[in-house]
């Protein structure tokens, strides 16, 4: 099981400021190993957030995307209390869903 | 001679093996795997199934001028237009282009920040897909100094 995200999400203006930060190795699939083998991709391919049960955005990634992802958005009349939960996938079929509340 | 049946039994071979070498993200079904094998910025769009972009003022590319250290370069993409289905981030001379695709919905601002790789310096480009089909993007150079060596 992977490492848990960390979710900020802060109310502002009746909308709130959502900043995760998740602990992904993402492997490119470029690099050589000491052995000179090519390290296979390892990467998160699909990302999906949703705001009190209701989805609000989902993202797909390629290998591009830095180690340890940050992604920001904003999510229109979110306010304190609300539950903003986010889930990724990676494309060995491994996930993770974390969720956390406005403030 | 090559039949189709020849054909069809090839491709089917080929993508077993593929499968079992774990290339295939077979598990993946929404993931677009063509749109983020592409090599230009034009192949990306149209495996997106985008139409060809048109530069616009109303996308926003964020990104820095120069980013020391290119395995983390902040980028953000935003528009104010209204009525965006996809916002994407490219780079366009990384051995793929597209870095990241954002489905939007009506609750969520077009405005997303996500930090990408980039393996030298290059154009980055904000591409928006309208609900409509219509397709525009904004470009910036970004450069990179690996290893701070300076440019």
């Amino acid at each position: 099981m992977a490492d848990p995200m960390r979710i900020r999400a802060q109310a502002a203006g009746g909308n709130a400021t959502v900043r995760v930060l998740m602990a992904h190795e993402m492997e490119t699939g470029q690099r050589k190993d000491a052995a000179g083998k090519i390290i296979p991709a390892w990467h998160i391919t699909e990302v999906s957030a949703t705001h009190n049960g209701k989805a609000v955005l989902t993202a797909e990634w390629g290998p591009a995307v830095a180690k340890n992802p940050f992604l920001q958005f904003n999510v229109k009349g979110a306010k304190a209390g609300d539950k903003i939960s986010v889930n990724w996938k990676d494309n060995r079929g491994d996930s993770r869903t974390d969720e956390a509340t406005v403030s | 001679m090559q039949t189709r049946r020849k054909t069809l039994q090839h491709s089917a071979i080929v993508a077993g093996m593929l499968a079992a070498t774990g290339l295939f993200p077979g598990h993946a079904l929404a993931f677009n795997a063509k749109a983020f094998d592409a090599k230009t910025i034009g192949d990306a769009l149209k495996a997106l199934g985008a139409a060809a972009p048109t530069e616009s003022k109303d996308v926003t590319i964020i990104g820095p001028d120069i980013a020391e250290n290119g395995a983390v370069v902040p980028l953000g993409a935003s528009t104010s237009l209204a009525g965006v289905k996809q916002l994407l981030i490219l780079v366009e001379k990384n051995p793929s282009t597209l870095v990241a695709a954002f489905n939007l919905t009506d609750s969520v601002d077009a405005n997303i920040s996500a930090r990408a790789k980039m393996g030298q310096s290059s154009d980055v480009y904000a591409v928006a897909i309208m609900n409509d089909g219509r397709t525009f993007f904004a470009k910036k150079e970004v450069k990179v100094t690996l290893g701070g060596c300076g440019g």
